[in-house]
């Protein structure tokens, strides 16, 4: 059950909870996700987003979580100078993603070689719930630490990786999997964690042989 | 302890003589497992937030997203003097406007409980202030405050997309009216009639917002919130009772919510966003920003 400061907080931004709070959510996710600020992004918004993401300042509260600016700092609505200042190039473009949330965000990012790709909606009250990352499929409210893996589809990968994270006493809140290619044996799994790992779990997680890549995303 | 409603809380307080701030921190306490002394503390937090943001903005001009609203502080703060409906209550919707001006062009606020109606708690919890209630008081007020919100939460809704304007500057003003009673000595019998005349008096009140943005009406519904959460406070401990119990009152507007048409519920389709003026101001605004 939510806590009395949920009712009588939290100390935000305006002008909206889901238009400008959670969109920035949402975007200091995909921040935590790319580790720094990248080079590049485009926003492309679905829905109410594109209706409404000026008048609400949706558009630096998706610029500013970015840049690595917290929630409530009143820096958010110049966003878009402290963008330019630190040389991260953005663009909003229109974008039909079908039936999701009429508040939802595409946000993809550009850093040296490497882009991502998150998908996230703004539910209300400032909740967020991620819905893809780099093309997987996931529902996470980025109130976790979360680890995105992928690994080979092999019979036993997956105990391996889970006695792994838990050898270090961290503890999986959740798990979600996904196949991503049978044909080439590829799987990810998303999995949140009830708290922090330690780097070196994150080092044993490279060396194992059926790991491919590993990503650890902090909580917003 | 599963408590769905505030009667209970209010009866446990008279029983046993705990005051009711304490009773509400000992069910945040069961509920969520935080401890007294940190809710105390964030909640002491958020007031300061307030208490330095309107220092830090009133009087001023504010540029807002749209630009419908921003000079209302300034015009207010000067008219002060001449007030005829009384310098506390006149301060008090000062300082509501002030915020809500402030929310819309991209300040820190407070979403107590909703960004929308963020100015009429400390429109009433700081002119308390200006009278002198100590801070501590303000501070167990806005818990009770809380228990008020979670109880309209529980039962029936806080935002203005399920349930109409009635659920956000509505139960604002519950919370500040409970608030207020609690920080000035009234009793928790007193404490629930605040709240429930005051959302009955708000009873039905519609969401309809002009494109959709947080400024027109909503800028100037927290001054009416503020003003009428201090009215219902004066009113409930002169001894006056609400009939119907609070949380009859809340399940009542939750029912009148649920009961809206969607064009009256935050889509900016219906009431002040429907008229002709509003629909012009919506065209040219789009018409400059079109994605
Ligand atoms: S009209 Fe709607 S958006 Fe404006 S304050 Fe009321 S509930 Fe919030």
């Amino acid at each position: 059950m939510s806590s009395i400061l949920e009712i009588i907080g939290p100390s935000m931004i305006g002008p909206s909870s889901s238009h400008t709070l959670g969109a920035m959510r949402i975007s200091r996710f995909a921040y935590n996700l790319v580790g720094s600020i990248p080079q590049k992004v485009i926003f492309y918004l679905h829905g109410s987003f594109q209706d409404t993401y000026i008048g609400h300042g949706t558009w630096l509260a998706l610029i500013a979580g970015l840049c690595g600016i917290k929630t409530d700092e009143p820096r958010v609505s110049k966003a878009n100078e402290i963008a330019k200042n630190l040389g991260m190039e953005y663009e909003f473009e229109p974008i039909d993603l079908g039936n999701v949330h009429p508040n939802t965000v595409k946000i993809v990012t550009y850093k040296d070689n490497a882009h991502h790709e998150i998908i996230g909606s703004s539910i209300g009250a400032g909740r967020i719930v991620i819905t893809s990352i780099d093309s997987v499929g996931c529902e996470l409210n980025g109130e976790y630490p979360t680890l995105l893996i992928e690994n080979e589809d092999i019979p036993g990968a997956l105990s391996s990786i889970i006695r792994t994270i838990s050898i270090n006493g961290t503890n999986i809140a959740r798990l979600n999997l996904n196949r991503a290619s049978k044909y080439l044996k590829l799987a990810s799994a998303v999995i949140e964690l009830d708290n922090e790992v330690p780097n070196s779990t994150i080092k044993s997680l490279k060396m194992l042989d059926v790991v491919k890549s590993v990503m650890y995303v902090k909580p917003i | 302890m599963n408590v769905n409603s505030f009667s209970e809380l209010v009866e446990i307080s008279e029983k046993t003589g705990v005051p009711l701030d304490k009773v509400v921190l000992h069910w945040e306490m069961l509920d969520t497992g935080n401890a007294p002394e940190k809710i105390v503390e964030e909640a002491s937090k958020l007031l300061a937030i307030m208490e330095e943001e309107y220092e830090s903005k009133k009087g001023k001009t504010f540029k807002t997203l749209v630009g419908l609203t921003g000079t209302n502080s300034k015009k207010m703060l000067e008219y002060l003097p001449n007030t005829i409906i009384g310098e506390n209550a006149f301060t008090a919707a000062t300082i509501a406007i002030t915020m809500a001006e402030s929310n819309a062009a991209m300040g820190k606020i407070v979403a107590c409980p909703t960004a929308g109606a963020s100015g009429v708690m400390p429109g009433v919890l700081l002119t308390l202030e200006k009278l002198g209630v100590e801070r501590q008081k303000l501070v167990s007020g806005l818990i009770v405050a809380g228990a008020i919100g979670k109880i309209i939460s529980k039962r029936a809704s806080l935002s203005g997309a399920e349930s109409g304007c009635q659920a956000e500057i509505g139960s604002a003003t519950a919370m500040a009216a409970g608030a207020a009673t609690h920080a000035t000595g009234g009793t928790p019998t007193q404490v629930a009639n605040a709240a429930a005349l005051s959302l009955k008096s708000l009873m039905g009140l519609v969401c309809d917002p002009v494109g959709g943005f947080v400024e027109v009406p909503c800028v100037k519904r927290n001054a009416s919130g503020a003003v009428i959460a201090l009215l219902f406070s004066d009113i409930a401990k002169a001894g006056v009772e609400s009939v119907v119990p609070f949380d009859e009152v809340v399940d009542a507007m939750g029912k009148v919510g649920r009961s809206m048409p969607e064009s009256l519920r935050e889509t900016g389709k219906g009431g002040i966003a429907d008229t002709p003026t509003a629909k012009k101001i919506v065209q040219d605004f789009s018409n400059k920003f079109k994605l």
